[in-house]
């Protein structure tokens, strides 16, 4: 262990791992060195602190999750956020970006296994909030897309805007998210209805869409990268009813794209096609 | 890849055209109707005690949290929503938990 020997300090200090393991963990004894003025005993001083470390960090989740906070009740959320806390340490100094396991917690978490839409509907919060906290950029309008030479629109790859998200989930999730966002009842609302969202924030504000079918596939493929002409390919071949110039609007409306380009390579490839 | 579905040039180029002249205007609103806009920074209410570690309001002694271990609280959704009748029900509950 290093020391530094301009600080004088009485007894041993504890490995930084056990003054963080105990933060999370009321059980465990306050760390060396931790003391009060004096020397003195600082138990209930290291308790309050660690308290307020693990109640700052479930609330944090409270906030980043509040649709499945609603879904299971405050004190149920609560009890689950402190088990999830002792399990995950921040790995960021930005409160924000907690939770980004959270979702996969809730899956393999004993007590809400039969809630199987709740994962994903912390998937959707966690990508609302990542959207929120996404670089700006400018979005890909309709003139830039009616600027390609039709030819040329097969080969056509996008660039994702960085605040752009595709869900795909076998569960009611747009629906179950907004009417918890907005404070709607949920009766209506059967959670094994699958739905594909789209989460993107053109401009100011982050916005939830649903996606009709086909679409998220068309989406998720463009974003990774692929020409539109695969894209679209694909789409129709996973949905039967895919309906591209739809798809082609919506993502224009929702400005998941910051820009496009046209691949020379895969152009050459089409003369041959364009030539007779 | 076994692709079955080729979608042509001319196809594509038609939906651009057709998706750029707003012929697709009212499809696509319809495909917008789950929109949702959320505002403001922070969830609503729940500003005050979630600046950061050490900033949190409920500053009270780990003594308020000791002696609790895991038990499942009968609240929200979490027993009712399993069965596939209770599911309306179980919903309709959720209103319990409306902010107040």
């Amino acid at each position: 262990m290093r020391r530094s020997a301009e600080i004088s300090t009485p007894g041993n200090i504890a490995p930084l791992g056990d003054f963080t393991n105990a933060l999370v963990d009321p059980d465990l004894p306050t760390p060396r060195g931790v003391m009060g003025p004096g020397g003195a005993k600082a138990d209930k001083r290291f308790d309050v602190y660690r308290n307020n470390v693990t109640v700052g960090l479930v609330n944090a989740l409270v906030d980043i999750f509040p649709a499945v906070h609603r879904l299971v009740g405050d004190a149920f959320f609560r009890q689950m956020a402190r088990v999830y806390v002792q399990a995950e340490r921040p790995h960021s100094p930005l409160l924000f970006e907690y939770g980004g396991t959270f979702p996969q917690f809730l899956e393999t978490f004993a007590p809400v296994e039969h809630l199987s839409y709740l994962a994903d509907v912390a998937r959707l919060e966690r990508q609302w909030l990542d959207a929120f906290h996404a670089a700006d950029s400018k979005v890909l309008e309709a003139q830039d897309l009616g600027a390609v030479n039709p030819e040329d629109l097969p080969h056509a790859r996008f660039i994702r805007h960085p605040a752009a998200y595709v869900l795909r989930s076998s569960f009611a999730v747009v629906s179950i998210f907004s009417a918890n966002r907005s404070g709607q009842s949920l009766s209506h609302i059967d959670p094994d209805a699958a739905e594909d969202g789209l989460v993107s924030r053109p401009h100011h504000d982050v916005e939830v869409r649903q996606l009709p079918p086909g679409a998220a596939v068309f989406l998720a493929m463009l974003m990774d990268g692929e020409t539109l002409g695969q894209a679209a390919s694909q789409a129709a071949d996973e949905a039967e009813d895919f309906d591209l110039a739809t798809a082609i609007s919506g993502m224009l409306e929702a400005g998941i794209f910051a820009g496009i380009s046209i691949n020379t390579h895969s152009k050459r490839e089409t003369i041959h096609d364009q030539s007779d | 890849m076994s692709k079955k579905t080729i979608i042509g040039a001319s196809a594509i180029a038609g939906a651009v055209a057709m998706a750029l002249s707003g012929a697709t205007l009212l499809t696509s609103t319809s495909t917008a109707s789950a929109k949702e806009k959320c505002f403001g920074v922070a969830m609503a209410g729940e500003n005050d005690c979630a600046a950061g570690p050490g900033t949190t309001c409920a500053g009270t002694s780990k003594v308020d949290y000791q002696g609790n271990a895991w038990s499942l609280v009968d609240d929200g959704t979490c027993t009712t929503m399993k069965l596939p009748d209770g599911r309306t029900g179980s919903l309709e509950a959720l209103e319990r938990d409306l902010p107040a």
